[in-house]
């Protein structure tokens, strides 16, 4: 499998891809 | 005293902006550019010019956004570190900030100091050094998207 850091792109959308993982599990430890 | 927050805050944008700024030219520019120059041998130019300088700018200014950001923490910096009610949002940010930092000053420019030939290195340790410098830099690429935005979540966005 390709690491998506090699490419630029791969790298912006698993950025964003970490960003909405982080959220979801933010909003659960402050229980909203 | 009572300027002192909005002080810190001041210089914590303007040198997280130094930092982020100066890593997305590395990730979005200097890459490909410097692919390009090597193809018709012009990449000294970026790296014996540019890249020493514009490194000397994002190592320095990530240390002074995290002591800012420190700072502005001030007595909820543990609050912050360790996910206390109110702190969560901004402990995230605070947290993938630290990360990154800790990539610039343990892998990035301890790397580039090979690549550069500022410190003795073999052809196969360069080629390791800029291996293991890309990736950091790739992965503080896409730490600085969720940094930012818990960041700004910490105060403008509801959860």
């Amino acid at each position: 499998m390709k690491n998506p850091l090699d490419s630029l792109w791969g790298t912006v959308i698993a950025g964003l891809i970490l960003t909405v993982i982080l959220y979801y599990i933010t909003k659960v430890i402050i229980g909203g | 005293m009572e300027m002192l927050p909005g002080i810190y805050r001041w210089i914590h944008i303007m040198a997280g902006v130094m930092w982020v700024g100066l890593l997305y030219y590395f990730n979005f520019v200097q890459v490909a550019a410097l692919k390009a120059a090597q193809a018709d041998s012009t990449a000294a130019g970026i790296t014996k010019h540019v890249a020493p300088r514009a490194l000397f700018f994002f190592r320095w200014s990530a240390l002074v956004t995290w002591l800012a950001g420190a700072a502005l923490l001030s007595s909820n910096f543990v609050a912050a570190f360790t996910f206390q009610a109110g702190f969560q949002k901004i402990g995230i940010g605070a947290w993938l900030g630290t990360i990154m930092l800790l990539n610039v000053w343990g892998l990035i420019w301890p790397n580039q100091k090979k690549i550069l030939g500022l410190v003795q290195a073999t052809d196969e340790q360069k080629n390791k050094a800029r291996r293991i410098a890309f990736l950091a830099s790739r992965t503080n690429t896409a730490l600085s998207i969720p940094m930012l935005f818990f960041m700004v979540a910490q105060t403008h966005i509801p959860m």
